[in-house]
């Protein structure tokens, strides 16, 4: 039954900080966002199904994916990621983003402590939406709206962006949030 | 002491707070985050802030103790605190995590040692305050007040 499947946008948060992730996903789950938060870029491009091999790795998830009616969809409608990581940097990880055929359309948004002209520029440049100075503020995850609802028209169409499981037919959020007080009834 | 003495009480202590700068608007905005689906949340943060300041207070003891400093390592870990502070709203802290980040930028040993006692100075007080002030929360909550914002 694909009632109300989607009716909240998903974001993948991405910061080393355990205080720091706490603080994202309050913030964002305030804002009645879904939330996954992971510590590393690593791990963050695990979530998505890209690991080493870009496209190979997602052809094989979707197709071995098992599609039961019961499965929540991982399709991700925003990225926000801190610069600073060990490892990974959000940098990094916004380039591995951004050269994915399947996930280059996903937001990405960069937060950092550290108030670089020159870092924001070259993130901002290489296609990050937004660039957040820490400590973050609602006022901040406000300015994620109009990214995500973007991401909406481009979503109606493609078929099958970061939508790790083929599934019979997959809501946009949008799509769903104007039907949910129809399907509210239900 | 009455309920509404106790609230009063509360009120006067985070405004002195607020006033030298133990802390700053973030531990506003991380009130205001709080709410009753999530009625700890401000305690469970400031937790993890002690937690956290512990833990690199020890290795930031243990690094600047080697016989050959590893500054960059240093480095890393005020930027930890410096951050956790900052997100917290632990303004005093986060002020010295600065110097302390420019001692390590000139490799100065003295100045890091200086530092690391002023940050663990400064840490030592906010944690006392802030551990008060929640059970002044405690207190009124236990008495059957509410907290005043």
């Amino acid at each position: 039954m694909g009632m109300a499947a989607q009716t909240q946008f998903h974001v993948l948060a991405v910061d080393d900080s355990l205080i720091d992730r706490k603080l994202i996903e309050r913030l964002l789950k305030t804002s009645s966002y879904q939330v996954t938060a992971v510590d590393s870029g690593r791990k963050a491009l695990e979530f998505l199904g890209l690991n080493n091999h870009d496209n190979e790795d997602e052809e094989r998830n979707s197709s071995v994916a098992s599609v039961s009616s019961d499965d929540q969809q991982v399709g991700v409608n925003l990225i926000i990621t801190d610069y600073c990581m060990p490892g990974m940097t959000g940098y990094d990880l916004l380039r591995k983003i951004k050269q994915s055929s399947s996930f280059k359309d996903i937001p990405v948004v960069i937060m950092s402590s550290e108030n670089i002209p020159s870092r924001i520029n070259r993130c901002l440049e290489d296609g990050a939406e937004e660039f957040f100075l820490k400590p973050v503020q609602l006022s901040d995850v406000n300015k994620l709206r109009p990214h995500l609802m973007k991401g909406i028209r481009s979503d109606e169409n493609q078929s099958n962006i970061n939508k790790r499981k083929g599934m019979e037919d997959i809501h946009s959020p949008d799509r769903t949030r104007a039907r949910y007080n129809e399907l509210e009834v239900v | 002491m009455d309920l509404a003495q106790l609230q009063r009480q509360l009120v006067d202590y985070k405004t002195s707070l607020y006033h030298e700068d133990f802390l700053d608007e973030q531990f506003t905005q991380l009130q205001e985050l709080q709410d009753e689906n999530n009625p700890d949340f401000v305690v469970e943060v400031v937790s993890l802030f002690f937690e956290d300041s512990d833990r690199l207070l020890n290795e930031l003891t243990k690094a600047l103790e080697q016989q050959s400093v590893d500054f960059k390592s240093v480095d890393a870990h005020v930027h930890q605190l410096k951050g956790s502070s900052s997100s917290i709203g632990a303004q005093r802290v986060q002020k010295v995590c600065i110097a302390f980040r420019n001692y390590c930028e000139e490799q100065n040993v003295e100045g890091c040692l200086k530092c690391l006692q002023q940050v663990r100075h400064e840490y030592s007080l906010v944690k006392t305050k802030l551990e008060f002030m929640f059970q002044l929360q405690q207190q009124i909550l236990s008495a059957g007040g509410s907290i005043p914002m």
